[in-house]
């Protein structure tokens, strides 16, 4: 393992802890803001930099100089590689434009200190490979949004029992496989409760209640930050995909592409803006399961699947783009509420700018040609397709009827009538700020997606070496492989 | 020689492609460009990119050649397994002429625009969504790839339905721009499927590897027959939705709502005979099955005389338009299934150029007819029926009605389609509830019993 040249993750680690116990202690919520946007920007630095030392360290994986954590628990607790290096930018930039666009009437409600405590945890979740140290920061991770239920005195049973759940079975099919050693395939004891538990994390259906309940009674930033950076299919990588069998594996595709299908229809129907934000991103984060799935069967190559380099481009498009797009939905609660998707709000011309927004967040994340999430879903849908035609067509489905829902959306908040306001309702600067730097990246890594969908494919070649330690495959020269159309087409 | 093919050929899509780009950030940035501006800049760019597209013409036939494809790169490259995106345009005897079409047509309607939206709050927008139409259209028109070709058609379908929504402060048209949204989605999955299977047999995208690297209309797709119906079949779906063609009709004339330059553009002239371009680019494919070309002429047939009877029970102008358009819709798809593609393709330029003229023409239809008779010196002659009396009179007012209500092509989605979809998941929602209900002890939905506007700012103010 490789050294960073200097400590960026714990930089970034002690900043927000420290930042979060600096804002805790102010009174005034408005220098709160400040500050935290302040701490915020300089971990996404961090995390940038930390980024950028790992490329050019060229290594597999690189850890921090002159640790402070490493000592103390006696191996390096924060790894930075090919997978987790752009998710740490992303889950920090989430967070900085999360602080960056809270406007006043939000400011008391929301949480910058726990947030900041959060970002920290939720850093250090994407850098842990060490499992039992990912099971811990993970369980850690419930805390704040359960605190912030308790603090608004909304109810917490669905939440609760949901991450009990979660937790148990992370820390029992963990244990279990443990208890197994590391020769041979698992027994079902031990890799049924890791799958329950990533499908609960992840929202996968019937287990994903508590989203929806989460949205409906925390605040929508603390909702969408727990949801956006994806930790459950992070632990999906470190965890189970190493270590599953075939079965397993080919069981989470099923109940991904299930769920994929289920929230797109149920994001068709929502009349309130939150549900339906939390049912798209379901029907997404579901999308990256279904890629990962891909995994199972492995070319004889050993080449790593497209649909796998498609579900790690979708993570990345559709943290993004779900991220801005329910960045968007927040700022127009902050100036009207509660939106009921039940009739038409017609703000277009109040906040055109928060509309084409909310139009290329919500495109990009179905994959609209020309912007980030386009070569993400094509990867994702083509990689599919290679493995079973069903699966191929059904992404496809879900993709055409994720695309139907956000135009519903778009046409029920911004259209259909004229809203006549009291007071002006424009967005300030800090807005602007958020839905520029959304647009740039979004079309940017649009229209010149090869070092992203690279460095997806480099993560997933990274997965699939993990994988081959415990099922290793016969490699045969790429040369001598005919790619070779299912017998569906082929036949005369 | 081909570098300067190469650089007006890039010219041809880049002109819109700098337009669509100055129009959006100016927009983004909130400094909309003044009128003036924008018109000159319409106009400038539509010229550049048809005089280049004449010159590139000019060069295939100075070197006698029937076909040129230019590859502007790999938009992405993998090895092992190896995956590429490549952005190709291919300008030969079918994309010039369309691609004329294209800029002519809208260089017309930017004429037309520029006066028919003068100081409309709307202008820049119509002029932003117009620039996206013109840059999906032209990108379509010479896509080189299936992918080149898609992501042309995405541009051309969003642009539409925003355009059929651009009254957006009125519920209806919003209503039908969501219609004709989702027809188009529906037709694009086709298309995307089809797009896939293609990679997925030969694993590139590309026209010439596909369907041969004849000249258009020549060609030999590299597919077996089975292989040619799934795909085919796949890409006439694409095609339906695209052009509207029976059941797929229904959101045609709620197209209509739409200001009359997009009318014209959309659905009169262009937008709906994409479908149709569609399978004329994929003609070796429908060539190699006689099932699916079989398919394409029954569809095409069924669709002509729907719409032509439609036509004839319309009571608004711009419907009967959109109809008659659609009649000739269908008889250019079936022209193709039955291998005539030269007679296509000339039936769907003249079609085009004529029905623009009309659509652009039917707001000053009463003045029109006026100006007709009062040169004439007397009311027009009222055409009547010649054979309607040979039939029953409940059979004459069934079909009245039943092509009044546009064959309930609509009625018979919402009913079969849209009901039982919101039905199974509204109960699924009220499961969902009851579950939730249950963990938590109580109400579970806060959402439900909040007002809408509460805590909002505007009550601050």
């Amino acid at each position: 393992m490789s050294e960073l040249h200097l400590p960026w993750l714990e930089l970034a680690l002690f900043l927000l802890l420290g930042g979060a116990l600096g804002v805790g202690r102010m009174r005034e919520r408005v220098d709160a803001r400040k500050w935290s946007v302040v701490i915020s920007a300089l971990a996404l630095l961090c995390t940038l930099g930390a980024w950028g030392d790992f490329v050019l360290s060229r290594g597999t994986e690189s850890s921090d100089p002159y640790s402070l954590i490493t000592p103390v628990l006696g191996q390096h607790f924060m790894v930075i590689d090919d997978l987790n290096a752009p998710l740490l930018p992303l889950g920090a930039f989430l967070y900085f434009l999360t602080f960056c666009a809270t406007l006043r009437t939000k400011i008391r409600r929301f949480s910058f200190a726990w947030s900041l405590a959060a970002e920290a945890i939720m850093l250090a979740t994407l850098c842990c490979k060490e499992p039992w140290g990912l099971i811990a920061l993970l369980a850690a991770g419930t805390v704040q949004p359960y605190l912030e239920l308790r603090a608004r005195r909304r109810p917490t049973g669905v939440f609760a029992w949901h991450m009990l759940l979660f937790v148990t079975l992370l820390v029992v099919g963990w244990g279990m496989v443990q208890m197994e050693g590391n020769h041979g395939v698992h027994t079902w004891m031990a890799m049924v409760p890791l799958m329950l538990a990533i499908f609960i994390r992840c929202g996968i259906a019937p287990f994903h209640c508590w989203t929806t309940d989460l949205f409906e009674h925390a605040t929508f930033g603390t909702a969408l930050l727990y949801l956006a950076p994806m930790t459950g299919a992070y632990a999906a990588v470190r965890l189970v995909l190493p270590n599953a069998p075939e079965w397993i594996l080919r069981t989470i595709g099923v109940m991904s592409l299930i769920t994929a299908i289920y929230a797109a229809g149920m994001a068709l129907i929502q009349r309130e803006a939150r549900r339906f934000f939390c049912y798209l991103f379901l029907s997404h984060a579901a999308l990256v399961l279904v890629g990962m799935d891909t995994i199972a069967n492995l070319s004889p190559s050993g080449e790593p699947p497209l649909g796998l380099t498609g579900a790690l481009c979708v993570w990345l498009s559709v943290g993004l783009a779900l991220a801005g797009f329910g960045l968007t939905i927040r700022a127009l609660e902050a100036r009207h509420g509660r939106m009921s998707l039940a009739n038409f709000h017609g703000l277009y011309e109040h906040t055109p700018s928060l509309a084409v927004c909310f139009m290329l967040t919500g495109l990009a994340s179905v994959g609209f040609p020309g912007t980030f999430g386009f070569l993400g879903m094509e990867l994702l849908v083509d990689g599919a397709v290679e493995e079973y035609a069903y699966v191929g067509v059904a992404v496809v489905a879900v993709a055409a009827l994720n695309g139907i829902a956000v135009l519903r959306a778009y046409f029920l908040l911004f259209t259909g009538t004229r809203h006549v306001a009291s007071v002006p309702l424009m967005v300030g600067w800090r807005e602007r700020f958020t839905v520029l730097t959304l647009a740039a990246l979004i079309l940017g890594g649009g229209l010149y997606p090869q070092p992203g969908v690279a460095s997806r494919h480099h993560a997933a070649r990274e997965i699939v070496e993990q994988r081959q330690k415990r099922f290793p495959i016969t490699p045969v020269a790429p040369s001598n492989l005919a790619a070779e159309p299912e017998a569906w087409l082929t036949a005369p | 020689m081909e570098t300067l093919t190469t650089v007006l050929g890039l010219t041809v899509v880049g002109a819109p492609v700098v337009l669509f780009a100055v129009l959006g950030i100016a927009s983004l940035l909130r400094k909309p460009l003044p009128e003036d501006a924008t018109s000159r800049l319409v106009a400038i760019s539509i010229c550049i990119g048809l005089l280049a597209a004449i010159a590139v013409l000019g060069l295939l036939l100075g070197q006698g050649l029937d076909h040129r494809t230019i590859g502007v790169g790999d938009w992405v490259h993998l090895q092992q397994p190896h995956y590429h995106f490549s952005f190709k345009l291919r300008f030969d005897a079918l994309s010039l002429p369309f691609v004329f079409l294209a800029f002519l047509l809208c260089g017309t309607i930017g004429a037309f625009g520029t006066r028919y939206l003068h100081r409309d709050p709307g202008y820049n927008r119509f002029f932003v969504l117009y620039a996206m139409f013109v840059v999906g259209m032209v990108l379509s028109a010479l896509a080189g790839t299936i992918e080149t070709l898609f992501t042309g058609w995405e541009l051309v379908g969003l642009s539409s339905a925003l355009l059929v929504a651009f009254f957006h402060e009125r519920p209806m048209p919003v209503q039908n721009g969501l219609r004709v949204w989702a027809v188009y989605r529906v037709s694009d999955a086709a298309f995307l499927t089809a797009a896939l299977v293609l990679h997925h047999l030969r694993s590139e995208g590309d026209f010439d590897a596909l369907l041969g690297t004849g000249a258009w209309p020549g060609g030999q797709a590299a597919l077996t027959q089975k292989q040619a119906l799934i795909v085919g079949l796949l890409l006439l779906v694409a095609a339906m939705g695209k052009s509207a063609l029976v059941p797929f009709s229904g959101w045609l004339p709620r197209a209509m709502e739409g200001p009359t330059p997009s009318s014209a553009i959309f659905y009169g002239a262009l937008s709906v005979h994409l479908g149709a371009y569609l399978l004329l680019r994929v003609g070796p494919i429908i060539a190699l099955s006689p099932w699916l070309a079989a398919a394409v002429v029954a569809v095409g047939l069924l669709t002509a005389v729907f719409a032509a009877l439609a036509t004839r029970a319309q009571t608004d102008i711009k419907s009967a338009l959109s109809f008659a358009s659609l009649t000739q819709v269908g008889i250019i798809v079936a022209e193709i299934g039955l291998g005539f593609r030269w007679i296509a393709l000339a039936h769907l330029l003249g079609h085009a150029c004529l029905r623009t003229l009309q659509f652009l023409r039917a707001p000053t239809l009463l003045h029109d007819y006026r100006a007709m008779e009062n040169a004439i010196g007397s009311r027009l002659p009222r055409l009547s029926g010649s054979w309607g009396g040979y039939f029953p009179e409940a059979l004459r007012i069934w079909s009245y009605r039943f092509f009044v209500e546009r064959g309930y092509l609509d009625s018979c989605l919402t009913e079969y389609v849209t009901r039982p979809f919101t039905t199974l998941f509204r109960w699924c929602d009220a499961m969902e509830r009851r579950w939730t209900n249950v963990l938590s002890g109580g109400e579970s939905r806060e959402s439900d019993q909040l007002s809408p506007s509460a805590g909002s700012l505007e009550d601050l103010g």
